[in-house]
């Protein structure tokens, strides 16, 4: 399994094989608040980097989720749209969004270390 | 224009807030908890709100006051007893909604409560509306407080004694350190509540020992959640100059009294769309799902026609679901028709219900 990476849109990508799970971080819940409403890409659709695969809302406001690489969504996480309140207590393990199987592998190499996305998020939201 | 700060800024930052910019003011939108659990907390048990950014009009007179009030209000004046509230708004000539505002009748004269917002600029209408006969202070001393939620009664009696004999929509004053603060019970999240207007030096402290008793600052988020459940409206959202009371489905706050005289700004339009009806109407609109239909959501028809738009729309957190308000084409305003919200691209289903959302549970008393 290799190491998460981060995107510029605060989201985390975890690589098994040419399967990538995907979802938000801890970083983004906090900005967002209270998560009540989350949309999920549909299994068996094509999604491509950077593109919109979802929505959260907070008691506040929407956001758009993106994907950070291209691929085909092979599973969804039902859980999290059931009880969206799970992405603010578990955001980057068990409340993920959904899985790719990849298209591309080079795409990760566009894609931050945790090191780096601590830096921006601290940057950003400063 | 450099923003305002209110009289609880420190005790803001105390504890924790996120601040936002609303009406020129730095208020803060939630603290450390969050919006549901602050939600939650005002409805189980007690919530402070920081509305000193409010405007606190005192208008200063006699008889002849009140029959002046009485041709720029749609109130009953003359039979509003001492320390009696009404909720109302101020009109302009086509009767669209300037403000929306609560009445108090005071020894003196009357204390209104203003939007932030507008504040300004109705003083400035009412100055000329009244001909600047009478003596007018848009308090800028005062701070004011809302406690709200079922253990309010019982926190603040604990430290202004005598408060929880007061009825709902009256006030009177009271003391705290030796300062005179008026306190009416009321409010704005279908909590019993009280509001308190205090002197700025004296309000750190009060909130401050209320907080020791048990009850906790609340942000504007929470505010905004608990009065969309509540069914009420929020100003430059479901209440603007293009909209009348009458459309507003406020007819409940105009005085049949005053109607019946028709003489009163916007009295005309008023009465026609009484008699006639109105095109659109307010109505509450209970989405299907999960799905949050925000303001400007477009609502269609069963026929795929446009027949309105979302004004307040928001998750719920005590109905724990979505929760809207807007406006409809008239026919479509019926309880229980099926309508359609149109978000990010797609329709939802969504029924038109009845407000409020979630039961109110005000103090009601034999006046």
């Amino acid at each position: 399994m290799s190491e998460v990476k981060y995107s510029k849109e605060h989201e985390w990508i975890k690589l098994d094989g040419d399967v990538a799970t995907i979802g938000i971080t801890k970083h983004a819940t906090e900005m967002l608040g209270d998560i009540v409403f989350a949309e999920l890409p549909e299994k068996g659709s094509n999604v491509d980097k950077d593109g919109t695969a979802g929505v959260v809302e907070s008691t506040k406001a929407a956001s758009d989720v993106y994907t950070p690489v291209s691929g085909e969504v092979v599973d969804i996480n039902q859980a999290i749209v059931d009880d969206p309140s799970k992405i603010n207590q578990d955001p980057e393990d068990s409340a993920w969004f959904f899985k790719l199987k990849i298209k591309d592998p080079s795409e990760m190499d566009t894609l931050m270390n945790k090191d780096d996305y601590d830096k921006f998020a601290k940057e950003t939201s400063a | 224009m450099e923003t305002k700060k209110t009289s609880l800024y420190q005790l803001h930052q105390d504890c924790n807030a996120k601040f936002v910019e609303f009406a020129g003011y730095q208020m803060p939108i939630q603290y450390s908890e969050g919006i549901v659990e602050e939600h939650k907390f005002t409805r189980n048990h007690s919530g402070i709100f920081d509305v000193s950014h409010m405007g606190q009009l005192f208008i200063y007179g006699g008889d002849e006051l009140i029959g002046d009030l009485e041709k720029i209000f749609p109130l009953d004046l003359k039979n509003l007893k001492l320390n009696h509230s009404k909720y109302s708004f101020l009109m302009d000539k086509d009767a669209g909604i300037q403000d929306d505002l609560i009445i108090t009748k005071i020894d003196e004269g009357f204390l209104i409560i203003l939007n932030a917002a507008c504040k300004d600029n109705d003083f400035k209408i009412l100055k000329e509306l009244l001909n600047e006969k009478y003596k007018m202070v848009l308090d800028e001393n005062r701070s004011l407080i809302a406690i709200q939620g079922p253990k309010s009664s019982q926190i603040l009696n604990d430290i202004v004694d005598g408060v929880k004999d007061l009825n709902f929509m009256s006030g009177d004053w009271f003391t705290f350190e030796n300062q005179k603060v008026y306190i009416t019970r009321s409010g704005y999240t279908g909590e019993d509540g009280f509001e308190i207007s205090i002197v700025n030096d004296f309000v750190d402290k009060l909130t401050r020992e209320l907080i020791n008793k048990g009850s906790k600052l609340i942000g504007l988020g929470a505010r905004d959640t608990l009065r969309l459940e509540a069914g009420l409206c929020l100003y430059g959202h479901d209440l603007d100059k293009d909209k009348t009371p009458v459309e507003a489905n406020l007819k409940w706050a105009i005085s049949k009294e005053r109607i019946s005289k028709g003489d009163f700004i916007g009295s005309d339009i008023i009465i026609k769309q009484l008699n006639d009806g109105v095109s659109k109407i307010r109505v509450g609109i209970k989405p299907e799902g999960r799905i949050i239909a925000r303001e400007k959501t477009k609502i269609f028809n069963q026929s795929d026609v446009h027949i309105g738009e979302i004004t307040s729309g928001t998750f719920g957190p005590s109905v724990n679901g979505p929760v809207a308000m807007g406006y409809v084409e008239n026919e479509f305003s019926k309880k229980n028709t099926k309508v359609f919200l149109e978000v990010r691209g797609k329709k939802h289903p969504a029924s038109i219900c009845s407000l409020p959302f979630y039961k109110k549970s005000y103090v009601k008393g034999v006046n």
